[in-house]
């Protein structure tokens, strides 16, 4: 299904990876989203800061609803998606694309068995996702 | 086991159009359709549609009518003729706000009071409790819908649909009449800072009037809007919401409606202790504010100074017309001035705000 491309891993937390070699591109899913409505603000490490798998690495806040965001892997922050800051609504229009929000530098690549395949995703979604 | 939700006559239609419909008060509503911020813009630059059914209508008549309105709201009822609106308060013997709610004359002797959705039984049992025999009160709430038509388009799409002229009704004024056929109180209020009627119909109408406006307004650019830009646009204009910027521990003078209680009409629940904060001055007062710092502030969050809390945010979220983050608090009467700099706790963290000119966006509402 294309809202969930098969390239990516997500989590139960409705966040998704994309691993790139040693990195992994990480945004949040079509679900996230849509669940939120339009993001309005987001709030992100700096580069260099230390994440771990499945601990709250920011927010991302909607007109109504506050959410953390949690890192699908540990590692540590390579690159921001600092066009976030002015035009949040990026999350929303493009999840997949311009709406990413970090890359990590990944430092235990076996964390990546423990994501959901799109498949998975899905199915676990179909349950009401929670 | 948790109560059922309400559902308003309109429940179908906003499911079918693809709302997100959350509880709110009791009641299932519509939160969004195409998005709050899309929603809230269309309202600013065209016309808007809203379900506000869940909100209550209590009718009282009679020749004691007057005088049982005139001890239970802050607002003179004398003022008041027959085919206007007041925007008044119920309070109780301390002051504390019951409700905030608009007042209608109907006629001389009836009146229509429209309350808040949350609220109805909470009312109802405090009216009822202030009667007299030469008044009758009536709970019309099952049986009546409200929609509201706001935006700069509002006059034009309503216009066309009504068999009365409605430039002869002013801001806060009434009159009856048909809006595509159904029997309406056509009344030019609302909630949004903006030019519009809120439209009382009979719930077995509520759908064929919204199906008329919708598809009339097609031209206007109209939307469906939910709950979500209702306090958006009502936060950029800083109306209060009850519940969250007033309720029963605030006073009408510290919650800035000073000017919806009379003192001069004489004696109505609550005026003691009214008079005396009016007199001495409140020791908070509420204020309209935003960020200076990138956060958004959020009801029940703390306002500090000099890291002491000093206050606490009643509203805030994203202000889509203003473009900034923006809310209502209350604050030391000597923090309340317009520039005043404070914090609000964001996660632990101090995010620097500042006191600034109400309302936020300019209101356009067609004051006669």
């Amino acid at each position: 299904m294309a809202n969930y491309p098969t390239d990516l891993k997500y989590t139960k937390e409705h966040e998704w990876a994309r691993v790139e070699g040693n990195r992994a591109r990480v945004g949040i899913t079509v679900y996230a989203q849509e669940q939120l409505g339009d993001v309005v603000f987001i709030e992100l490490p700096k580069v260099g800061t230390k994440v771990s798998q499945m601990q709250a690495f920011g927010v991302v806040e909607s007109v109504k609803a506050v959410s953390d965001l949690f890192a699908p892997l540990s590692g540590e922050v390579a690159e921001v998606n600092a066009e976030l800051v002015k035009k949040p609504e990026l999350v929303n229009q493009d999840p997949y694309g311009k709406g990413w929000m970090l890359v990590i530098e990944i430092s235990s690549p076996q964390q990546a068995d423990a994501l959901l395949t799109a498949q998975q995703y899905e199915e676990f979604l179909a349950k009401g996702g929670h | 086991m948790a109560e059922a939700l309400k559902r308003t006559p309109l429940h179908a239609v906003h499911v079918k159009a693809g709302a997100r419909m959350v509880p709110f008060g009791g009641w299932e509503m519509p939160v969004q359709y195409a998005g709050i911020v899309e929603e809230h813009r269309t309202v600013r630059s065209a016309v808007g549609l809203f379900d506000v059914s869940h909100m209550g209508e209590f009718e009282i008549a009679g020749p004691g009518a007057f005088a049982v309105l005139q001890r239970l709201t802050t607002n003179d009822v004398g003022a008041l003729a027959p085919g206007q609106v007041q925007y008044s308060l119920l309070c109780y013997p301390d002051g504390g706000i019951v409700d905030d709610l608009t007042l209608y004359r109907l006629a001389d002797d009836r009146f229509m009071l429209t309350v808040n959705a949350s609220n109805i039984d909470k009312d109802w049992a405090w009216v009822t409790d202030h009667g007299r025999s030469d008044a009758r009160w009536k709970n019309v709430s099952a049986e009546t819908a409200l929609l509201a038509v706001q935006g700069p388009r509002a006059e034009a799409l309503v216009g066309r649909l009504a068999d009365v002229d409605l430039t002869g009704i002013g801001y806060y004024r009434f009159a009856r009449g048909h809006v595509a056929g159904v029997a309406s109180i056509v009344s030019r209020t609302g909630y949004t800072g903006e030019d519009g009627f809120e439209l009382y119909v009979d719930a077995s109408q509520a759908m064929s009037l919204w199906d008329a406006l919708m598809d009339a307004g097609k031209a206007d650019g109209i939307m469906p809007v939910g709950l979500g830009a209702r306090d958006t646009l009502r936060l950029e204009m800083k109306y209060a919401l009850y519940g969250n910027d007033i309720d029963q521990t605030t006073n009408p003078i510290e919650a800035g409606l000073g000017w919806v209680v009379k003192l001069a009409k004489g004696e109505f629940i609550g005026r003691a202790p009214i008079a005396k904060a009016k007199t001495e001055g409140p020791r908070r007062k509420l204020v309209g504010f935003e960020m200076v710092d990138r956060a958004v502030a959020r009801h029940g969050y703390r306002i500090l100074k000099d890291g002491a809390e000093i206050g606490v945010v009643t509203s805030g979220s994203y202000g889509p017309q203003v473009d900034k983050y923006i809310g209502m608090g209350y604050v030391p009467t000597d923090c309340s001035g317009v520039g005043e700099e404070f914090e609000v706790e964001v996660r632990g963290k101090g995010q620097r705000a500042k006191v600034v000119q109400t309302p936020l966006y300019p209101s356009k509402v067609k004051k006669a």
